[in-house]
Parts: C-alpha cells; sequence; structure tokens
C-alpha cells in the first residue's frame, strides 16, 4: 500500500484545495463567529460541498454518493483544515455516514444515506456524556419496554447537534457503565418529544450542542445495529471520524506551520531576520519532522479502514494521538513565533490554536490514544 | 500479465528460495555481537551456517539486492528488493552482510565511479570480501567537516597523504578505506578529493578508541607518507565533497533506518513481564507506561515515514534533504528507545561485568546509542539542513 496520493486522489486534493480556498476564506469563519449566525455554517457553502460531490464521498453510488474511501476523506478533511472551514462534513458524511453503512438496515439506510449525501439533511453521532471521550463510561439510559426503548440522558460536545436532523444516541441499555458490552446505537429525530437540543458557543466558531433526553420513545425500526451489540457500529463511525479528525489537524497544523514560517522570514529584530535565529530555525525543523513523521501514520491509517485492514484501529489510534500531538506543538510554536501579534485576534494564528483545542478533544486525545494504543498492544 | 502479478510471482519464488537457503539458525534473532557478519580479508564466521548463508546470498547477488548484476547485484527493481526485504523480515532471515561498503561507498561508486572502479570494488563489497572503512572525520573537522586538513600532495601518477582522521568506525579491522583528502588548500570544499586505499598500504596505522560503553568501535587513523594511486580517485579530483554529500544522505539514512532488519523487541510487554501487572493487565508502573506508549506510537510513525520516504523516491517526489529529517529523528527515537530500556531494567543492568546481566548488555548499548545523535552529522547539524534546504530560512 503506498503512502502517498494516487494522481486520482490528488485531482480531487486539488479541487478541494481551489474550491474551498475561494469558497471558504478564514474570513468567512470570522464573519459567522462576528455575526452570531445561526447555523454557524454557510448554507451555500454546504450547497457547494455537495455539488463538489463531497458530501457523498463516503456514500456509495447507488445511494447517491462517490462511493470513495477514507483516504479521499482525509483529502477533503486535510483542506478543511487548511481553511478552517466550518461545516457539517466531519459530523455528518463521515462519521454519520460510517455508522449508518456500518449498522444500518437497508431501511434506514435508503432513508438517509441518499440525502445525507446530497447533503439535504445533516446528521451527527451523540456519544461524550462527560468532559472527557470516554464511549466505554456510556450511562445515558435505553430501558427496553414494549416495542422499543426510552431514552434518558444528556450528550454534550456533539457536533453541528443544533442544525442536525437525525442524531445517533449512543445509548446503554445493558451492563454497568465503564463496559463494552451492552450499548445500543438509536437514531433519534431532534423534533421527537423529550428532546432538547442547547447550543454550545465554542472556542472554535465551530458548532457544537448538549442535547438532553427525558423519556424519548425510541422505535425498535429505529435502533441502529443490533440490540446491545452497538461497539462495532460505534467503533466503526469513530474510527472515521478519528481518521478524518487526524487530516484536519494536520492540515491546520502543515498552514499554521507555513504561515509560521513566512514570519520568520518578514519580521526583523535586532536588524535581522528573526528567522535567521538559529533558536528559531531548529525548533522549526523539528516541527517540520513531526509533520512529515505525523503525515505518514495518517494516510497509513486511512489506507488501513480502506482495506477494511485487521490492524486499523490501532493504525487510527496511532494517527489520532500523532496528529494531536503534532498539531499542538504546531500551534503553540505558531503563537509564540508571532510574539505579541500571535496573542490578537486580528492575527489568525489564534484561530488555528482554538480549532486544534477542540480537535484535540474530539473522539480522544492524545492521552486517550495512547492508553488504547497500550491496551492493544498487551501492556 | 500486470505489474502486481508479476510481483505476486516474484514474491512466491523468493519465499521458496528462501526457505530453501536460508539455515534455520540464520533465522534465528540477533543476540550477539557475533551473530553480525561483516565479511572481510579476515573474516571470522560464527558458524558454518553463517558463511553459508553469505555466501548464497552473494552468489544470487542479494547482498545487495538493487545493484546491477555486471557489478555484482541482484538488477532487482526497488518494488522487488522491497518485496524480498519483506519475505527476509517474515521469515526472520538474518541480513547476511553488514558492510559500509553496500551502505555507503557502493552508493556513491554507482552514481560517481568509472566502470574499471565500479569492475574493481562493486562485486568484492557485494560478496564480502573487502571491509571498507570511512575516513572523513579529523579532530580538528567534525560538525564542519569541510575544513579537513589531511593533504594529498600531486605526485603525477600517485599522491602522497599525511594526516589523521577520527572516529573511524572498525578502522581497525577494515581492508581498504574510502577517504576524504585535501587536494587544493585555497579553497575549502571545492579542494577536497575523495580517494580509496588499502590500510595495509605502508603509513597507515589505527588506534582504537575506548568509548563510555567500554567498547572501542571507532579508531583514529593516522597516514604517514602514504601512497595513493590516482586511479583510485573516485569523480574529479577537486570535487570529492559533491562525493561525500551524496554518501552522507545514504549514512543518514542507514543510521535512521538502524535496526529495521533486525527489529528489537516491543517495550511494552517486555516492561510489563519485568515490573508486573495490575488487576487490569496494565503495565504496573503507569508513568513508565505512559512513556513506553508515546515512543511507541512515534516509533510507528517513524517507520511509516521511513516507507513514505521511499514511495516518494520512487514517485521522484522526494526532498534530497529529507534523509537529514529522517537521520535526525531517528537518532533522537534511538536514544530514546535505550533510555526506556536501561529504565526497564533498572539496576539489574548495571552490574556490566557480569554473566547476568550478559556484561552490562543493555547499558552498553544505552552508553552507545548517544552517539548517534553525533556521528553522521549531528542532531544539530541534520536541523540546521532541514531550517535551511526544505524550510529556506534566512542566512541558515
Amino acid at each position: 500500500m503506498s503512502l502517498i496520493l494516487t494522481e486520482e486522489q490528488n485531482m480531487l486534493r486539488d479541487s478541494a484545495r481551489d474550491f474551498l480556498a475561494e469558497q471558504s476564506p478564514i474570513a468567512a469563519l470570522r464573519a459567522l463567529r462576528d455575526g452570531r449566525d445561526d447555523d454557524g455554517f454557510s448554507r451555500p457553502l454546504w450547497r457547494g460541498f455537495a455539488e463538489m460531490g463531497f458530501s457523498g464521498v463516503l456514500v456509495p453510488e447507488a445511494h447517491g454518493g462517490l462511493g470513495l474511501g477514507h483516504v479521499e476523506a482525509g483529502v477533503v478533511m486535510e483542506r478543511i483544515g487548511h481553511q478552517l472551514a466550518s461545516s457539517p462534513f466531519l459530523a455528518s458524511s463521515v462519521v454519520a455516514v460510517s455508522a449508518l453503512l456500518r449498522g444500518g438496515n437497508p431501511a434506514q439506510q435508503q432513508t438517509w444515506l441518499p440525502r445525507l449525501a446530497s447533503g439535504a439533511a445533516v446528521a451527527t453521532l451523540a456519544v461524550d456524556e462527560t468532559s472527557k471521550h470516554r464511549p466505554a463510561a456510556t450511562a445515558l439510559r435505553a430501558e427496553v419496554g414494549g416495542d422499543g426503548l426510552v431514552l434518558d440522558g444528556t450528550k454534550t460536545f456533539v457536533l453541528d447537534g443544533h442544525v442536525a436532523d437525525l442524531l445517533i444516541i449512543v445509548a446503554r441499555s445493558t451492563g454497568a457503565a465503564g463496559t463494552e458490552s451492552g450499548l445500543t446505537l438509536c437514531l433519534v429525530e431532534p423534533n421527537a418529544p423529550g428532546v432538547e437540543v442547547e447550543r454550545t458557543v465554542m472556542v472554535d466558531a465551530h458548532n457544537a450542542a448538549r442535547v438532553t433526553l427525558r423519556k424519548v420513545r425510541v422505535e425498535a425500526a429505529a435502533v441502529l445495529g443490533p440490540l446491545h451489540e452497538g461497539a462495532a457500529t460505534l467503533d466503526a463511525a469513530l474510527d472515521a471520524g478519528r481518521a478524518a479528525a487526524a487530516s484536519e489537524l494536520l492540515g491546520l497544523a502543515d498552514e499554521a506551520f507555513a504561515r509560521t514560517v513566512d514570519y520568520l522570514k518578514q519580521r526583523r529584530q535586532f536588524g535581522r531576520l528573526i528567522g535567521e535565529f538559529q533558536a528559531l530555525q531548529h525548533r522549526a525543523a523539528h516541527l517540520y519532522a513531526e509533520l512529515e513523521i505525523t503525515r505518514a501514520a495518517v494516510i497509513h491509517a486511512q489506507r488501513q479502514l480502506d482495506a477494511g485492514a485487521k490492524g486499523a484501529s490501532e493504525a487510527v489510534t496511532v494517527a489520532k494521538a500523532r496528529a494531536g500531538g503534532t498539531a499542538t506543538l504546531a500551534v503553540q510554536e505558531g503563537v509564540q513565533m508571532h510574539g505579541g501579534m500571535g496573542m490578537t485576534d486580528e492575527f489568525d494564528i489564534g484561530l488555528f490554536m482554538k480549532r486544534a483545542r477542540v480537535l484535540q478533544e474530539l473522539f480522544g486525545d492524545t492521552h486517550f490514544h495512547l492508553d488504547q494504543l497500550a491496551q492493544r498492544r498487551g501492556y | 500479465m500486470t505489474g502486481n502479478d508479476s510481483l505476486a510471482t516474484f514474491r512466491q519464488e523468493v519465499r521458496a528460495w528462501l526457505q530453501a537457503h536460508c539455515p534455520t539458525e540464520m533465522r534465528q534473532p540477533v543476540t550477539r555481537e557475533e551473530d553480525a557478519c561483516w565479511g572481510g580479508r579476515g573474516a571470522s564466521f560464527a558458524s558454518e551456517a553463517q558463511r553459508q548463508w553469505l555466501a548464497c546470498m552473494a552468489e544470487r547477488g542479494w547482498t545487495v539486492p538493487t545493484w546491477p548484476r555486471e557489478y555484482g547485484g541482484g538488477g532487482l527493481s526497488s518494488d522487488e528488493a522491497k518485496v524480498l526485504a519483506q519475505e527476509m523480515r517474515s521469515l526472520g532471515c538474518r541480513p547476511p552482510l553488514l558492510s559500509f561498503g553496500i551502505w555507503m561507498l557502493g552508493p556513491a561508486l554507482l552514481k560517481f565511479g568509472s566502470h574499471e572502479q565500479k569492475l574493481e570494488h562493486l562485486p568484492r563489497i557485494a560478496r564480502g570480501e573487502i571491509r571498507w572503512c570511512q575516513g572523513y572525520s579529523e579532530p580538528g573537522a567534525g560538525s564542519d567537516l569541510a575544513s579537513l586538513a589531511t593533504h594529498a600532495e600531486d605526485r603525477g601518477d600517485h599522491f602522497i597523504v599525511n594526516g589523521q582522521k577520527i572516529w573511524t568506525s572498525y578502522g581497525d579491522q577494515a581492508d581498504w578505506i574510502f577517504c576524504l583528502v585535501r587536494t587544493d588548500t585555497a579553497k575549502k570544499h571545492m579542494g577536497i578529493s575523495f580517494v580509496l586505499f588499502d590500510m595495509t598500504t605502508q603509513g597507515v596505522r589505527t588506534r582504537p578508541i575506548q568509548l563510555i560503553s567500554g567498547k572501542s568501535p571507532f579508531c583514529e587513523t593516522f597516514f604517514d607518507n602514504v601512497r595513493v594511486d590516482k586511479r583510485q580517485v573516485v569523480g574529479e579530483v577537486n570535487a570529492g565533497w559533491d562525493v561525500a554529500k551524496y554518501l552522507l544522505t545514504h549514512e543518514r539514512e542507514m543510521i535512521g533506518a538502524m535496526g529495521d532488519s533486525d527489529r528489537p523487541p516491543p517495550l511494552g510487554p517486555l516492561a510489563a513481564d519485568r515490573l508486573g501487572r495490575d488487576a487490569q493487565g496494565r503495565l504496573a508502573d503507569p508513568m513508565l507506561r505512559a512513556q513506553i506508549a508515546e515512543f511507541e506510537a512515534d516509533e510507528t510513525a517513524f517507520r511509516l515515514a521511513l516507507e513514505r520516504t521511499g514511495d516518494l523516491a520512487k514517485a521522484r517526489l522526494a526532498h534530497p534533504a529529507l534523509s537529514s529529517m529522517l537521520k535526525y529523528y531517528g537518532a533522537e527515537l534511538n536514544k530514546r528507545r535505550w533510555e526506556l530500556m536501561a529504565t526497564i531494567h533498572g539496576s539489574d543492568a548495571l552490574a556490566w561485568e557480569d554473566e547476568r546481566s550478559r556484561h552490562g548488555a543493555v547499558t552498553r548499548e544505552w552508553l552507545r546509542s548517544k552517539g548517534n545523535s553525533i556521528e553522521g552529522g549531528t542532531s544539530e547539524i541534520q536541523l540546521n539542513v532541514i531550517a535551511k534546504r526544505i524550510l529556506e530560512l534566512p542566512g541558515a
């Protein structure tokens, strides 16, 4: 498996790059933030995602998508990272689509995949309940009764929750919180009685929400994947999301790094360019090395996912751990090397730091994934 | 037949051949220094199997799979060589021959050598008949290598060489040396020539240097009126710096990739076996567990970056200074590995003369690893190269 892009994938990257650079400059994110936009993303941009085929990148052609893989989704995510573009692509086109592809029955797929591919509907996974990503600790109750389930509990950090047409709720139907089995995934529409969605305005000006479910009735037909055994579906969705988030982290880290290196070549102090100082050169060179090493881990993980390889989850864990760490370093060095300007809202570098912080927490931070890696490798 | 089909056929053939020809003994992990075979005029083989393994691999040209057949190589494409390496790894085959001739001089000769020089030297490298050492660093020329002063005086058809080299790896065991000498004192980089000569030539003397590990893999090498035939100049006279730089990039890749053929055991299970596990089966020392996991994620990603660099090179997309990045990262990673190994073994490895600690093998390797970020260009020099050639930072 080659760890560089194919010619077709390069073409996709180029068109995603041109499209996003034109349609979603960083000023667009500022406008959404400063205008306190109700949606938190641009509907025209999202229609553009559909026209380009991006929103259907993972959806099979039979359901109106492009039928491509995680490498291609990652290519788009990387460019999203460069532009800090706000859109439901990660939550809906990658995570929710992956959940439906793994766990969905034909009726569920037929209902939702074409609408997600066309961007007509937005779906999102609601998994976290506490400040850290701990899927096994899921406590939101699903009481089995009659011909369905009754859900009770609260979800937090639900991407695009307040604009979603479909919530995929991870619930505990049996077993104690902390065990990996006993989870059931449910498709819940936000207008169902007992569902309350509260938008949380985030530091990075991207979308997230808190979702509270009070005695929400779910029919048996709305259970996604097997009852009590939702772990495989959840893992597929999370692995897809982690790999995609790793790509976005890599893209934003690349962009922050490029901007920082440019700044080192422009800013003068002590009568010379600060990029002449070896103290800064060595830190920049080290960061370059970290970026290149992470790049290999990220594309490897996506190739493994696309191949359905046995080691795919471990590869994703390495990629997300590395990407989180590398991006954190890139934005820290970026702000520091921009000096006082790096602390101003006027300069964009701080926006990269904010987005990196959010993506680091999303679907497990570096510590979470290193712990996973140790468990997988038997220590 | 498509490329993939013929590669699949090739893989089957390679596997069958390795199974038939690689002695069982040569499929055990390398645990002792004697297990490594360096060849040379005075080669000593730890076993008959080791000798036989080298002989049949050399016969096939597979000690140097990608070199042309006329120079003793296997004539394989880079894809085929990758398949061979993968099959050797999956069967656990030891490398038949370790050699600076293969890793360093060979690639430089293939690029810069004359046909006669290639015919004279490459097949003997491939068969492990001549062991080479590298005469680069001098007491006054370390990181600033181009300031070297070993002098070669022009005497018509030959040079007379006087001077001193240092950090000559296995200089006392080598048969020939590839050596940088100054042929023009008026110019710095443009006054250096790349020459080859026999270490038994009159006037060559070596003295091993004892290191902090207690071992002496390096020598000081002295030249006192050594006669070097001009036919042994590689490339043009005064253009040796180009050859030296080219060779250094290969050396950096080699040091960066060190241990790729004989992967050391994974640290996590080793630590858990030695130090115990908690009720959940995790390594009982949580701080060490976190450090090991971080190391393993970085190491896994680093190996993928090596593989990716190969893919980039094949597509002619690799930046020539990428080898500096790999050398830097690989060296620092290996130092981290041995810090962790030393921690895992605790006081057990500190008694460095007894059998229980295998004469302090871990501790000696830990000490040895400190040289990784010094030899072949220090980590700081690699960072300079990245800053200048890749990031194009000013004044670097």
